[in-house]
């Protein structure tokens, strides 16, 4: 995939997202009401995220350089850095504060773009085309413009990697485009992209007991619903110093560690609100059941040209 | 009420016209005009069609930098638009232009952006948190969290409001030729570093299949069981006088291409007859068919959730089932 053999090293930042699997809703998931039993969804690292993951690793083992994932999120997506630790991160960093919660696209790119600014400098951002939960595809680009950087969405190919630019087959849905783009620059990619690969059983046996700060304060309060919260943080900053003395501690990034402004995040930074919510129940009024029979089949058929609906 | 007009090479997306119609009746309800945005080179004579299909004025922007699609440039005429005439609200086709396009927008204006809405209505808004009202603000309703839900969104306090269209999810207006609107030109600044993208090549397929005018869609999914057995499913679609449609799980399997697709990630579609084969019917999936005037639904999981929205349920085996359909179709005239 990569053409151009030069001697430049990539910083590569992925930025990833924890979702819940709304793929194959059926069956168990499914209320008698039509409705979606969320709790019954378990939370996957965004498809499209691994994909972006996958290209970002390819260019470091082919070029050089660093991948850092980037998530943001509750404490419990520490686990999607985790994995992608088993698949050969060098670096992840889990973005995560209350003040964070609740922000729309706009609030989630201003944070992430101030902690890519922490990060600076890179050459490659890349994301994935969107998230399955929202399908908004608009982080990505949102981040873009804050960063200042020149975006590429719907990349299906990294085609080319010099030592200022890249050029990437982006997909148009009715075609394609070749686009080449200055660096640093932010990719957004789809799930026909790199297919990503496997743990390393290695990395797996290596990274299993990583985890956050956060997260270890929330499992010790799981495990001990007894334990006053000031306990659960002694112990969990005990057993962090202990994990980042192994090299397992994932860095918590909060709105402080990232400079950011408190009216730009979270529910003051989201100027979009959700008025209300529907779930969708979708059903007819009248169903009529066909036997799977000669009959009935040539029945249905007369039936359908009758009414017209069959010429 | 501005409407971004999406156009490649002279030629107008559907989704801009069909946005147009409903920009004309949001409109009538905030009471001022619909506008739209025209970017590009040599693509004056494209305002008359939007006059047609709804403009009361059309923002044109012509220029050789505009020719074709890059986003940071047409990021900036937009902006610079925006800040000088400040629109209520500005809507775009989600398309994939719309959503490389509209999100750039937003986050240079710190504004709100709503992607993907499958309707749009004006209506009052209270806000319970912080105890203020709004009125006449723009409903951006949408799907979310796999089709499974549908939200409506507001941003109350940014200007303009935005949101991306699905194509085929409006009507399409009536044209009324000769109906004539202001046509204001406008120029765009751009900085070097705004023009650093090149588009080096541009492949466009012509539309193999146009599921959103066909009377008829037999669709096949994960039950049709591979790309050989899409032969029974464009067989019945031939029959019929029909197009051949797809589950995305089907596509996603790669039993058939894209362009094939139904649903909220694919194409919205209302037929008159839509036949679904061996699809289980994933809310996405019903969400971009469920208007078909007629549904028939054939699949061998009698809790397949297709059926709850199948006028005709055939709980049966398809490679069965549509045989029978094609010879009693072929024989009836006997």
């Amino acid at each position: 995939m990569i053409t151009e053999a030069r001697r430049m090293s990539y910083e590569c930042i992925v930025l990833a997202k924890q979702v819940v699997d709304a793929r194959n809703i059926t069956g168990e998931a499914m209320t008698p009401e039509g409705t979606v039993n969320r709790s019954a969804l378990p939370s996957i690292f965004n498809p499209e995220d691994l994909n972006a993951l996958e290209m970002a690793l390819r260019v470091r083992n082919e070029r050089g350089g660093k991948v850092t994932v980037v998530t943001m999120g509750p404490p419990q997506a520490t686990q999607l850095l985790r994995e992608a630790l088993y698949m050969g991160a060098d670096r992840v960093i889990l973005l995560s504060d209350a003040a964070f919660a609740v922000s729309d696209t706009l609030a989630t790119s201003y944070a992430l773009a101030r902690a890519l600014d922490k990060l600076r400098p890179f050459h490659l951002v890349f994301c994935g085309r969107q998230a399955m939960d929202g399908d908004t595809a608009q982080v990505g680009p949102q981040v873009a413009e804050k960063i200042s950087v020149p975006q590429a969405t719907y990349v299906e190919e990294l085609l080319e990697l010099g030592d200022s630019t890249v050029q990437v087959r982006k997909d148009t849905e009715d075609g394609y485009e070749v686009l080449r783009l200055p660096l640093p620059a932010l990719l957004t990619v789809t799930a026909t992209a790199a297919t990503a690969r496997p743990y390393s059983a290695k990395r797996l046996m290596k990274y299993k007991r990583a985890s956050s700060q956060l997260e270890l304060f929330y499992s010790m309060l799981a495990a001990n619903p007894s334990m006053s919260r000031d306990d659960a943080g002694e112990r969990a900053a005990e057993e962090a110093r202990k994990l980042e003395a192994k090299g397992l501690l994932i860095p918590t990034w909060t709105p402080a560690e990232i400079d950011a402004a408190p009216d730009r995040i979270g529910r003051r930074g989201s100027p979009t609100q959700v008025m209300k919510v529907d779930w969708v129940v979708l059903k007819c009024d009248i169903t009529r059941n066909i036997e799977p029979a000669e009959d009935a089949v040539r029945k249905l058929v007369r039936d359908l040209i009758d009414k017209h609906i069959l010429s | 009420m501005w409407v971004f007009a999406e156009q490649e090479e002279g030629k107008l997306a559907d989704v801009s016209l069909e946005l147009l119609g409903k920009a004309r009746e949001l409109a009538g309800d905030l009471g001022g005009e619909a506008a739209s945005v025209l970017l590009g080179h040599s693509v004056e004579p494209l305002a008359a069609t939007l006059f047609s299909y709804g403009a009361d004025l059309v923002y044109l922007v012509d220029d050789e930098t505009l020719g074709v699609y890059r986003t940071q440039p047409y990021a900036r005429a937009i902006c610079d638009l925006v800040r000088k005439h400040k629109p209520e609200v500005v809507l775009y086709g989600a398309s994939v232009i719309g959503r490389d396009l509209a999100p750039r927008v937003a986050s240079e204006l710190l504004t709100g952006l709503t992607a993907d809405c499958t309707d749009l209505s004006i209506g009052d808004y209270e806000d319970k948190r912080a105890e203020k009202k709004y009125e006449r603000v723009l409903y951006q309703i949408r799907p979310a969290f796999g089709g499974n839900i549908i939200a409506t969104i507001v941003s109350p306090d940014h200007r303009p409001q935005m949101a991306t269209v699905r194509e085929g999810v409006v009507r399409m207006p009536e044209a009324a030729a000769g109906r004539d609107g202001r046509l204001i030109r406008e120029k765009v600044r751009l900085s070097p570093d705004e023009l650093m993208v090149e588009v080096i090549e541009r492949y466009r397929e012509p539309r193999e299949v146009d599921l959103k005018s066909a009377r008829i869609i037999v669709a096949g999914g994960m039950g049709v069981g591979s790309a050989k057995g899409f032969e029974l499913i464009s067989e019945l679609a031939e029959v019929l006088g029909g197009a051949v449609g797809a589950s995305r799980a089907a596509v996603d399997a790669g039993f058939i291409t894209k362009a094939h697709q139904v649903g909220q990630t694919g194409t919205t579609v209302r037929p008159v007859l839509y036949i679904a084969c061996g699809i289980s019917g994933s809310v996405q999936h019903r969400a971009g068919m469920q208007e078909s005037a007629n549904i028939i639904a054939i699949n061998t999981d009698p809790c397949a959730p297709i059926f709850q929205i199948a006028h005709y349920a055939i709980c049966g085996d398809l490679n069965v089932v549509i045989p029978m359909m094609i010879d009693s179709y072929k024989s009836r005239g006997c």
